[in-house]
């Protein structure tokens, strides 16, 4: 086995194989990426915007689950890295997922595939498939059911590092719908792996899980009390779409309590800057004047999502 | 540490007489609009001096080539990738790349290949503080410092004081 059998992302020498969670990723591959990634910020900006680093290679978007903008930021990063992009939508059966899966990947790797950018319903999907891939191709977990979102939560450290520079006097709030988010999960791996030294989660009771604590966070349920004099405020998407059974009255209610609003915001830090991964409801967990406002980072988090993805792509298919 | 008057031997030549003689055959060349391109890392010290002393006012570029590499296949991604910056628009200049030491002309390649992806330049000329040897492609320096002959186990790297302020510049001889 080629793989460090502990963390399985890993390559016996220690350098990234797959990124399927940030969860045990040492300090030094997060810079490297988030480094890597500022030099490709630049290259986003000049006439031509490729670089010929994955040229021949073939990159496969595997999405069990739909998703416009992650896929297209993997698919502009992809091809600005002058890879071949090979996008599927693939409606998952509901028989023998387990085997349609790891057939579906089995072709795809006969069709001499270089890297899998796989999104799933189910949790840990990535890493099953990480696990039957032949040792040249690299997979990149792009969200796991409740688990991990890698990508999302490398380009919220990179937003947090490009304005704020360094994590470790911030305090960081994540607000919303905790329970059903891989986004949170992803970003408080980051955020403690990076040295931020207080991260607060706000959430009404049904959203956020008794374990949270564990992994050494603030819980709030008053989003008031949680804001205050906060450097730097998430919100999470409301996945109503992920919600089963009543674990909120409604959305209006949601946002009375946990929507970000002007005067909510008043409570942070004036310097405060907001991140949403999106999609935005705004009127749901963000109103539009914060959304559009002097401190929202919405969209520049979009162009920094590019190029973390290349970053990721071009360190694994180097190592 | 070397005591005054009593330097140690040392076979190769000083990096601060070879930059001097770099200067004197770029003088009557540049003009006041040539852009400056300083390959990271030796090669954008090399190149902060020469733009400070040729009095430049185009401000200076840096060139980092790591996405270019040929050896990527081989090696991967370098570990710590610099930011390339071209203050000043590509098309139609005349540009100068420099670089510490000249070896196999990859990186050379690699550097045109990138300013190609800004624009298209009126020309290009290569300024190299030492000249190793070895060209493994049909590369050669329009501006040189000096050339040594390096065995191929060995390796020369430019050093750069960071101690006393004055940004000495020396070479420094690796065995692999």
């Amino acid at each position: 086995m080629w793989l460090n059998p502990r963390n399985p992302q890993l390559n016996k020498n220690g350098e990234l194989h797959h990124l399927l969670s940030l969860e045990g990723l040492p300090a030094d591959i997060l810079r490297q990426i988030l480094d890597t990634a500022n030099s490709f910020v630049g290259v986003t900006q000049r006439e031509v915007k490729k670089v010929p680093l994955l040229r021949g290679k073939a990159v496969f978007n595997i999405f069990f689950e739909a998703s416009t903008r992650t896929r297209t930021t993997f698919e502009i990063a992809a091809k600005r890295l002058s890879a071949d992009v090979i996008n599927l939508a693939i409606n998952v059966s509901s028989q023998s997922k387990g085997e349609s899966v790891l057939d579906t990947v089995a072709n795809l790797s006969a069709m001499q595939a270089d890297m899998f950018i796989v999104r799933h319903a189910a949790s840990g999907a990535p890493y099953m498939i990480a696990k039957h891939v032949g040792p040249d191709i690299h997979v990149i977990n792009a969200g796991d059911g409740r688990h991990s979102h890698p990508t999302q939560g490398l380009l919220d450290m990179f937003a947090i590092r490009h304005y704020k520079k360094d994590f470790t006097h911030l305090r960081v709030a994540i607000v919303g719908d905790i329970l059903h988010s891989r986004v949170a999960r992803s970003q408080i791996h980051a955020l403690t792996t990076l040295g931020c030294p207080e991260i607060r989660v706000i959430g009404p009771r049904t959203l956020i899980p008794a374990e949270i604590r564990g992994l050494g966070v603030h819980v709030y349920h008053d989003m008031r009390q949680g804001l205050k004099d906060v450097d730097v405020v998430s919100m999470l998407r409301l996945q109503s779409e992920r919600m089963k059974g009543a674990l909120l009255a409604s959305g209006q209610e949601f946002y009375k309590y946990y929507g970000l609003t002007d005067d909510k915001l008043a409570l942070a830090k004036s310097d405060a800057i907001v991140l949403h991964p999106g999609p935005m409801n705004r009127g749901v967990e963000i109103d539009s004047s914060v959304a559009d406002g002097k401190q929202s980072v919405i969209l520049p988090q979009v162009s920094f999502g590019i190029a973390i993805r290349m970053a990721v792509m071009s360190i694994l298919a180097g190592n | 540490m070397n005591k005054p008057g009593n330097p140690l031997p040392n076979p190769l030549p000083d990096a601060e007489q070879l930059l001097a003689r770099l200067l004197d055959q770029m003088k009557p060349v540049v003009g006041p609009d040539t852009g400056i391109i300083g390959i990271h890392t030796g090669g954008v010290w090399v190149a902060e001096r020469l733009h400070a002393a040729l009095g430049i006012k185009v401000p200076l570029g840096t060139l980092d080539v790591s996405f270019y590499r040929d050896d990527f296949e081989k090696i991967g991604l370098h570990r710590d990738v610099k930011t390339s910056d071209l203050p000043f628009d590509v098309d139609g200049r005349h540009l100068i790349l420099v670089d510490d030491v000249l070896y196999t002309g990859r990186t050379i390649r690699a550097a045109m290949n990138v300013l190609f992806d800004y624009g298209r330049p009126a020309s290009i000329q290569l300024a190299a503080l030492v000249n190793r040897g070895g060209r493994e492609l049909p590369v050669c320096a329009d501006f040189l410092g000096g050339d040594i002959s390096l065995a191929v186990s060995q390796s020369v790297e430019l050093i750069r004081d960071s101690h006393d302020g004055t940004g000495k510049l020396t070479l420094k001889l690796h065995e692999n």
